[in-house]
């Protein structure tokens, strides 16, 4: 067991557990506080998979853009929201629908089920990368990479998200605005 | 080196407490939140398998086109949900049930 496994084992605890107290806290502001603890969690996983530039957007548009987005929006709504809206159930790790617990522990174990087929038979072209030395290694530049592929091959992704991030952001500026009474 | 198989058990966690939280959350900004670690949990994937394509990094590339996407998602969403609260004057999804008319 070497240090590399024993990292990503406390970093995958942290991000599957502070995952469980989101769901299972009842004060909003924690949970909100808790999800940044997930994402920098997650964030910290991605480097395990040599995804470091992905990493860093990670943290870059969640935990600058999107949790700041979402207190925002919570601190914009009133105090009610601060108060549980369920009722009834009490204790850390009550369930407030038991439905909904049977139905994403019946997912978890389908998929379970896919990871233990892929044990079993490989994808191809994962072995072939094995046997070549074709992924990607320690000290490959994972970035200078990264920007050839998304001028190059992936230019019209890239082109089309960029046209679609502006079209979403002046629609929820739009959806935001203050309406005019008159109207 | 660390297996596959160790990344996409814990994205399988990750997506089934978003789905769980998702389905039983009675707020909406939670519901919101679920949302977001089942696309963390599909971009952990992305990543993983992608480790696996050194010549044309497919998937470290969509994965950053799914994070930005993730993000506009939750601008937009945001604001929906700030004007359902202001209409409705509460973001349980279960008592928002009238469409405009």
């Amino acid at each position: 067991m070497n240090i590399n496994l024993i990292l990503f084992y406390v970093l995958a605890f942290t991000a599957v557990g502070s995952a469980i107290l989101i769901v299972s806290m009842k004060n909003l502001v924690r949970c909100l506080f808790l999800f940044f603890v997930t994402l920098f969690a997650v964030a910290g996983l991605y480097i395990f998979a040599l995804a470091d530039f992905v990493a860093v957007t990670q943290v870059i548009v969640y935990v600058g853009g999107v949790l700041v987005l979402m207190l925002f929006a919570f601190m914009l709504s009133n105090k009610l929201l601060l108060n549980d809206l369920r009722s009834g159930l009490s204790g850390v790790f009550s369930i407030p629908s038991w439905q909904a617990g049977v139905v994403s522990l019946g997912l978890f174990v389908a998929l379970l089920g896919v990871v233990s087929q892929l044990a079993v038979s490989e994808p191809q072209w994962i072995t072939q990368a094995k046997e070549k030395q074709l992924y990607i290694q320690y000290h490959d530049n994972t970035i200078h990479h990264l920007g050839i592929n998304l001028m190059t091959r992936f230019i019209l992704p890239f082109e089309v998200v960029s046209v679609f991030l502006m079209m979403a952001l002046m629609g929820a500026a739009h959806l935001a605005r203050k309406e005019k009474q008159t109207s | 080196m660390i297996s596959l198989t160790h990344f996409l058990i814990v994205s399988a966690l990750l997506f089934s407490i978003g789905l769980y939280a998702v389905l039983a959350k009675k707020n909406a900004i939670l519901v919101l939140v679920g949302i977001e670690l089942m696309i963390n949990a599909a971009v952990l994937n992305l990543v993983a398998f992608g480790r696996y394509d050194g010549a044309l990094y497919g998937g470290q590339t969509f994965a950053l086109f799914a994070i930005v996407l993730a993000a506009a998602a939750v601008a937009v969403a945001l604001a929906i949900i700030l004007n359902v609260y202001k209409h409705y004057k509460s973001i349980n999804p279960d008592d928002i049930n009238n469409l405009k008319d």
